[in-house]
């Protein structure tokens, strides 16, 4: 299942690593993580449900969701999707109730740091803060779940739109290698990969944070954070879709595919059947094509496609129906998905009788939005609203991105879900705007305001009407409380 | 509601197309339709034939001055710019390609329509590298210039 050939990508696959599975010995290669590694081998089941015995696979493939939990090394609840490969690494399922880890697992000492930012992810809102703070002299610190910088953009494939100032024409891949080499070229951006920063705590005078970086042998170590201010750039989860079967292995996120294919080379599996039209589903399906995986169908609830009509005629014309009006009734299939049923949907949602059709795939990508990651930033007492246009609950923030905790920013879709060049923006915005506060506005603010003209520029027309109005619903917020 | 906004797929009315005069020289043909905050096609143009407001227009291309250079064909994101010219009978379609096999000049290929229903096969006549994204030209007849916009490679 692992993809030779690519029009765009090269995957690089020079280390051959032998791993076991529930003792069965098995292969994959340097740079994979556990996750892409058993995809490749045809493992797809990671784990059984605790009640029903229910086979249970992966989902979102960004370490956001918990479905792809397993014992690693002796290390439960490892999240496969995010944890490199290494050669002899014994996996097992964790059926059921896992065991709990054991006393060589407690009592970490803890280092502690300090600095003047922290920045919580390295997507392109993240990058861009760090970049952006750190050109104004500020020390910064970069944390990131994954074991490399870039988010979301490392599986990007296609180019991007927007100008010339977000690097329209580029595609989001080559963006990250760009972002990437500006950050190492930056002396004063330290960064931590494959870490999590686990928890908010009250301090005197600066934020405090805990954090967890894990050791190449799936060891952890604990870091205690200490910083003037922080910007939470989190990103968001896919969102799960409710029908019979959507538990069956086979069911995944279009971020997750996108993930195992375009990061680890590894194709999901023969035929898909995609579940949203917007611009996430039209795009996933066609870099689905691209790694010669078929697309049955797109299938899209509302009456008209969601997404960008020139991403739609790019799969159109390779041949593959979008079905407006049309939505999943079930998944089947034993061990993993078998096939679907789909039918048309009337008014009120409701499925109209004697439309249902059967479509034989093995795969459901599920593209049906985003939610804004906030569970951390929540810990830190910012005020949380429910804006539906953002995608759930984000914290009110103000023009520069700043919470109603002073010192504490958000940037990209953890602040209201829109797309990378508004991240990259907002991100930007964020940066600066931290930096301006902790060198006591020691540098010109011009920068900000052409910031500020190109987001609103980005969010003018028809397609920007979502991420506009959500920022206009929290900008009326955030002054109702002054 | 427009139809292509049900379907995806493109008719002629919903485009402003060239005369036969300019379709003679060779000019790029925008499949733009929507207003989406994207504006690489105007930075690309060498002889500034594409026009746009404000970064979410449409994009205007102005027939006389295109010289069918086909720069925005190679950096439109979107893919959606073809470059058509007619000769005689005939008709030289080009076609951003980012699938696998690249053709060769020579090469017999299918011909896919905006729902990628099959219209015979025509030849390959020039093939152009412009970064990952390739730019096939195929050679057929004048009949197929506003309706080939993709092209099968494995099946022919």
């Amino acid at each position: 299942m692992r993809i030779k050939k690519h029009p765009i990508l090269e995957f690089d696959r020079e280390k051959k690593l032998r791993f076991y599975i529930n003792g069965k010995e098995l292969y994959g290669y340097e740079g994979e993580t556990i996750s892409a590694a058993l995809f490749a081998n045809g493992v797809t089941t990671f784990s059984r449900s605790l009640k029903y015995n229910h086979p249970r696979g992966f989902f979102c493939g960004i370490g956001k969701c918990s479905s792809c939990l397993m014992t690693v090394n002796g290390v439960p609840n490892t999240r496969t999707c995010i944890t490199p490969l290494k050669e002899g690494v014994e996996v097992k399922t964790q059926d059921a109730y896992a065991d709990l880890p054991g006393t060589k697992h407690k009592r970490h000492k803890k280092k502690v740091i300090n600095t003047d930012l922290l920045v919580i992810g390295g997507g392109p809102a993240g990058l861009s803060a760090a970049l952006e703070a750190a050109k104004h002299g500020v020390n910064v610190l970069l944390v990131d779940e994954n074991p490399f910088l870039g988010g979301q953009l490392i599986k990007q494939t296609h180019k991007f739109f927007g100008s010339r100032e977000e690097k329209a024409g580029t595609r989001g891949v080559e963006i990250a290698q760009q972002l990437r080499k500006e950050v190492e070229k930056q002396e004063n951006i330290r960064v931590f990969l494959k870490s999590t920063v686990f928890g908010y705590y009250e301090c005197e005078q600066n934020h405090c944070f805990g954090m967890v970086k894990r050791r190449e042998d799936y060891t952890e170590e604990i870091y205690e954070l200490h910083c003037k201010s922080v910007i939470f750039a989190c990103g968001a989860m896919e969102n799960m879709l409710t029908f019979p079967g959507n538990d069956l292995p086979g069911v995944y996120g279009a971020g997750g595919v996108q993930t195992l294919m375009n990061v680890y080379g590894v194709k999901p599996g023969r035929r898909v059947l995609m579940v949203g039209s917007g611009n996430v589903g039209l795009i996933v399906s066609y870099q689905l094509l691209q790694a010669d995986v078929d697309v049955a169908y797109i299938v899209e609830g509302l009456p008209t496609i969601g997404g960008y009509h020139v991403h739609a005629a790019k799969v159109r014309r390779c041949g593959v129906p979008i079905l407006t009006s049309h939505t999943i009734v079930e998944a089947y299939g034993d061990e993993r998905v078998e096939g679907a049923r789909i039918a048309k949907v009337g008014k009120n949602w409701s499925i109209i009788p004697g439309t249902e059709m059967d479509v034989k795939c093995d795969t459901i990508c599920l593209a049906v939005g985003l939610t804004p990651s906030i569970r951390l930033l929540s810990q830190t007492g910012a005020e949380i609203r429910f804006i539906r246009e953002a995608g759930g609950h984000v914290a009110l923030h103000n023009k520069n991105m700043e919470t109603t905790v002073p010192g504490v920013y958000v940037a990209g879709d953890g602040s209201g879900i829109e797309e990378a060049s508004t991240a990259m923006l907002e991100g930007k915005i964020a940066g600066f705007s931290a930096a301006y506060k902790i060198k006591n506005k020691a540098f010109d603010s011009k920068p900000l305001k052409l910031y500020h003209e190109e987001l609103e520029r980005l969010r003018d027309g028809p397609f920007g009407v979502k991420g506009r109005k959500a920022k206009e619903k929290i900008a009326v917020q955030w002054s109702d409380k002054r | 509601m427009k139809e292509y906004e049900k379907t995806g797929v493109l008719s002629i009315e919903d485009l402003r197309l060239p005369s036969e005069e300019q379709l003679k020289k060779g000019v790029a043909v925008i499949e733009c339709v929507q207003n989406i905050p994207c504006n690489p096609c105007v930075d690309a143009c060498p002889v500034k034939a594409i026009s746009m407001r404000n970064i979410n227009d449409i994009p205007v291309i102005d027939y006389d001055k295109c010289t069918g250079c086909g720069n925005c064909v190679a950096v439109c994101p979107g893919l959606a710019i073809f470059l058509v010219k007619t000769k005689d009978d005939t008709v030289f379609i080009s076609i951003p390609y980012e699938f696998l096999p690249i053709p060769n000049v020579g090469d017999r290929v299918e011909m896919l329509d905006r729902r990628g229903e099959k219209k015979g096969k025509a030849e390959v006549v020039r093939v152009r590298r412009a970064g990952k994204t390739t730019i096939v030209t195929i050679k057929t007849e004048k009949r197929f210039a506003m309706v080939v916009r993709n092209i099968r490679v494995k099946d022919a």
